[in-house]
């Protein structure tokens, strides 16, 4: 039982440390791949200078996220008079709080066994016994469906910091949050809806071991192999979920200001940015457990490869554990830094452009995806 | 009854509740309405835009238009560009400047100052600068000092001054630093000027 707790307190400090880490990495990365796409150097003055020498490490303005963080704190904290106090203070937390909490049931690697993996330490191997741990924090059956709930939760913090705020700015701002929120929350669950038909599964552990096959002998099982039109329908709304260009409209500045958090200055205001960072990686997260085969490579188990020529290639257990937790997180990088380019590359829409682009375009989508899949997996049955 | 006029503002009333028609309305192909092709058409560009870019960082090479300012001088100043000043030089290396003070009663913004000496020694350039100092927190670089000097003794050239600071105490260029351009080793731009009947002289 302690044991369980062990792992479990590793697993968080792990999703601690990559998330907002992630998070941090992301301002810079979005700061120098839109300046690159730009034909520009991005930003590259902020330093930190080695004490006692002169040696300035600029490291590519890596620094900047870290100075962004540091104004934040020390800024002064202005609030504006505002008739619920509460709902005020807590807004920024009841959004930042469900994106972290998101990726509790996400599998960021396959199976710890503490007892065959740590045999180099047998009084620790011994104290594990032969227990195994999927790589996950929460290893429930109803994984998909906490995703849903909590990815939910994040709307109500935007509502309520556009209410409480008493600016018809942040009213609006609050009030297209939850209308876009709402529209695209239903579109991903529909996409999701035939991917849970094809695996037979909402448990996110299990959705990742059945897209390690192949499919036709030659393609890798992965969910954007049977499902490729869901791919674009959820990523669409996953990244309309999470309120950047093209989907900003809560927070349009040139409309709104800054939309739901125009009062909110320092930290607050900082809490909103270093959600929407960390989201973009929870979105990528979800996007390559769905569809892109997790944390394993094409033709990839948890024992080595297998692959569609016949050949099998063993791996030791603690090196593929290893190679799948590196494989996750470079995964997660690269479609986050897809989306940058998609947010770089594509104009803001219209508010009604918005709506009507969700309801006529993507629902009907999503419900023909749906519909074509029952039907697929009715006959297949 | 209804006159001309009403009838044209019912019709315009009646006409305001359909959607407006615009004369410049796009006109796409289903192909480009339906968005997603001409999505993934943008995301080539600039993804290709990226990659050209990032290898060309990759590799050594710089992979941006901007500059580095200030520590990277642009290569593509046009020759004519006015960027800094210099005071020519007498073949001794004294300034051609006789502190006639013309540059700076034409100087729009007023930023050059000159203290005038007399060098006893040299009885036909009496009048020397003790001190030429400009303010290039103020110059607005419009060159009519170069155009007002009648010795041909402040010229402008292409580089600009490497003057980025905090404190606009610090943006003055005094004469020791307005004197580094020697016109003797400069082929392109000598001093006196191809043909003058000066050249001859010293000839």
């Amino acid at each position: 039982m302690i044991q369980d707790l062990v792992i479990c307190l590793l697993f968080i400090a792990y999703a601690l440390a990559v998330l907002p880490g992630l998070g941090t990495v992301l301002t810079w990365v979005e700061r120098k791949q839109a300046a690159i796409m730009a034909d520009r150097i991005g930003a590259n003055r902020c330093y930190v200078r080695l004490p006692f020498t002169d040696y300035k490490m600029v490291w590519m303005g890596l620094f900047h996220g870290l100075a962004d963080g540091l104004k934040m704190i020390v800024k002064e904290d202005w609030k504006p008079k505002v008739h619920d106090d509460f709902a005020y203070m807590i807004a920024p937390w009841v959004t930042f709080a469900p994106v972290l909490l998101v990726f509790a049931v996400i599998p960021f690697g396959g199976t710890f066994t503490p007892g065959e993996m740590l045999s180099a330490f047998p009084s620790i191997a011994q104290w594990f016994g032969d227990k195994s741990y999927p790589l996950q924090i929460a290893p429930l059956n109803a994984g998909l469906l906490i995703v849903f709930a909590f990815s939910g939760i994040t709307v109500i913090g935007a509502m309520l910091a556009g209410w409480s705020s008493s600016n018809k700015f942040s009213l609006l701002g609050g009030l297209r949050a939850g209308s876009q929120m709402i529209s695209y929350e239903l579109v991903m669950g529909l996409t999701v809806l035939g991917l849970i038909l094809v695996y037979g599964s909402v448990d996110l552990v299990e959705i990742v071991h059945k897209q390690s096959g192949t499919v036709l002998g030659f393609l890798p099982a992965w969910g954007v192999v049977y499902q490729p039109f869901a791919a674009i329908l959820f990523l669409t709304a996953a990244m309309a979920e999470n309120r950047r260009i093209p989907f900003d409209l809560p927070e349009a500045e040139s409309e709104l200001i800054c939309g739901y958090f125009t009062e909110y200055s320092a930290m607050k205001m900082g809490l909103f940015m270093f959600a929407e960072f960390i989201e973009i990686a929870i979105v990528s997260a979800l996007f390559v457990t769905l569809f892109l085969g997790g944390y394993n490579l094409p033709f990839m188990t948890d024992t080595g490869f297998k692959l569609p020529s016949g050949r099998v290639i063993e791996m030791s257990a603690g090196g593929i554990l290893l190679l799948q937790m590196l494989v996750f997180l470079a995964k997660v990088f690269l479609l986050c830094s897809f989306q940058i380019l998609i947010r770089w590359t594509l104009p803001r829409f219209r508010y009604d452009q918005l709506l009507r682009f969700a309801w006529r375009f993507l629902f009907p989508l999503a419900m023909v995806n749906l519909t074509v899949t029952a039907a697929v997996a009715w006959v297949l049955q | 009854m209804t006159t001309p006029a009403t009838t044209e503002r019912t019709t315009a009333r009646a006409a305001s509740h359909q959607r407006p028609q615009y004369w410049n309305a796009p006109r796409m192909s289903w192909y480009e309405s339906f968005y997603l092709f001409e999505v993934l058409r943008g995301l080539y560009i600039t993804g290709a835009v990226f990659t050209r870019n990032m290898w060309k960082w990759c590799t050594g090479r710089k992979g941006a238009l901007t500059a580095y300012y200030p520590e990277e001088i642009r290569a593509d100043y046009a020759a004519h560009n006015r960027g800094k000043h210099v005071l020519t030089q007498r073949e001794d290396g004294s300034p051609q400047c006789v502190a006639c003070n013309l540059c700076a009663t034409v100087c729009p913004a007023k930023v050059i100052e000159i203290e005038a000496a007399l060098d006893p020694h040299d009885p036909i350039h009496p009048k020397y600068p003790a001190s030429f100092a400009i303010d290039y927190s103020r110059c607005i670089f419009c060159g009519l000092c170069v155009e007002a000097c009648p010795e041909d003794a402040i010229r402008m050239v292409k580089e600009v001054p490497a003057l980025p600071g905090e404190d606009r105490d610090t943006m003055w260029l005094a004469r020791e630093e307005l004197l580094t351009w020697s016109p003797r080793r400069d082929v392109e731009k000598p001093y006196p000027p191809r043909g003058s009947s000066r050249q001859q002289d010293a000839a």
